[in-house]
């Protein structure tokens, strides 16, 4: 059933969101597409979406992808779930568990998912970027047009940075590739 | 003003008017919870803070439901929470209903090929800057470096292993290594 389907998957990724919103979006990866959810590329735009929404981007995604997948009730259920984990952990160590995370095995477990989170982000951004410029394994293919722009945001992020010592942020990054999309792609 | 409605509106702007979540959401509840309503003390904040980076989910999220707690115990905490939600939540739904009518557009649809390009540049550098922060020593880079590899060659060969499998392995490892006593503990014991 879709709405338990969603209540899982979501449960799934509220559980495993470590390392803010950039760490839960492979997990959300994982999850949409072992469901059949979204598209890649659907997923892709819908991250850029949340980006340039307020609100946590997490939550923009789950409630996005369950009103795709079974309008408002949908949209509700998976909202509720992706939240559900962190609302519940926060609770018991605010509440009963206040020296919980202090303990030395809990500390142990952090040390391994930590880092493995990190891996796993930047493993997502390796193949997302490789992805858009030379396609898939099963068809590699220069993409000219990606490779150009991809060149060109990368040089803005520098250029700023190095000029304004300030960091170029993602709302900016975004509009720039959107006016570079429709200038080269509409050529 | 009613308390419970005092938090829900509180989160409510607070979820209407950051935009990109997470650290960017830090500061406006600083200056709403700490500064002005005076909920939660500055401690308190920064506690919560490394709490979050500690549990799973939206650090915002995270605050929302600590404040409404402190505030009135659980139905606090259920309010707070929901104020921050709700607001994405509106906004998203009435996206959802017209994207694709959008995504016809020609231009519009270049726009996104351009933009998807972006997303992939901004997770990358997410992960870029994760990487300074973190403890520079073996194990760590190990098993970051490990993960790095398998969840490439999981995205590439479309391996069926799930992310959520790859984090509890590392888990374990950690875990496997702490009590066997091959980490140096925080008191600095001997590299091997």
């Amino acid at each position: 059933m879709i709405y338990l389907d969603l209540f899982l998957g979501f449960l799934k990724v509220g559980c495993f969101a470590f390392g803010g919103a950039y760490g839960a979006i492979p997990l959300i990866r994982d999850v949409v597409m072992s469901y059949g959810w979204l598209s890649d590329e659907m997923l892709t735009y819908m991250i850029a979406v949340s980006e340039s929404t307020p609100g946590p981007i997490m939550v923009n995604l789950a409630t996005y992808i369950g009103s795709r997948q079974a309008c408002f009730l949908g949209a509700v259920i998976a909202t509720l779930a992706v939240v559900l984990p962190s609302f519940l952990i926060i609770l018991l160590v605010t509440a009963l568990l206040k020296t919980a995370l202090k303990n030395k095995y809990v500390q142990a477990v952090l040390r391994g998912l930590k880092p493995c989170v990190i891996g796993i982000v930047l493993a997502t951004g390796i193949y997302m970027v490789l992805g858009n410029c030379f396609g898939s394994i099963t068809a590699i293919k220069a993409n000219i047009q990606a490779i150009i722009i991809t060149a060109l945001l990368v040089a803005s992020m520098f250029g700023y940075k190095h000029f304004t010592k300030k960091k170029l942020s993602p709302i900016l990054l975004i509009i720039i590739s959107a006016a570079a999309g429709m200038v080269i792609y509409g050529i | 003003m009613n308390i419970l409605l005092d938090l829900f509106f509180t989160f409510a702007k607070i979820g209407l008017f950051t935009f990109g979540g997470g650290y960017a959401m830090i500061a406006m509840i600083e200056n709403n919870c700490v500064e002005r309503k005076k909920w939660i003390t500055h401690d308190e904040m920064m506690n919560i803070t490394v709490i979050a980076e500690s549990t799973p989910g939206p650090i915002a999220i995270n605050c929302a439901t600590f404040t409404g707690y402190k505030k009135a115990s659980f139905i606090g905490a259920l309010i707070a929470t929901l104020g921050m939600i709700v607001p994405s939540f509106a906004i998203i739904y009435l996206i959802s209903m017209f994207l694709d009518n959008f995504l016809e557009l020609t231009i519009i649809a270049n726009a996104f090929k351009g933009i998807k390009i972006a997303v992939g540049i901004l997770i990358l550098d997410v992960a870029f800057t994760m990487i300074k922060k973190m403890h520079k020593k073996k194990l760590p880079r190990a098993i970051m470096l490990c993960s790095a590899i398998v969840m490439l060659c999981i995205n590439i060969f479309a391996w069926n292993f799930s992310s959520i499998s790859l984090m509890l392995i590392a888990a374990v490892v950690s875990l496997t290594i702490f009590v066997l006593g091959g980490t140096p503990d925080q008191k600095g014991g001997a590299k091997k």
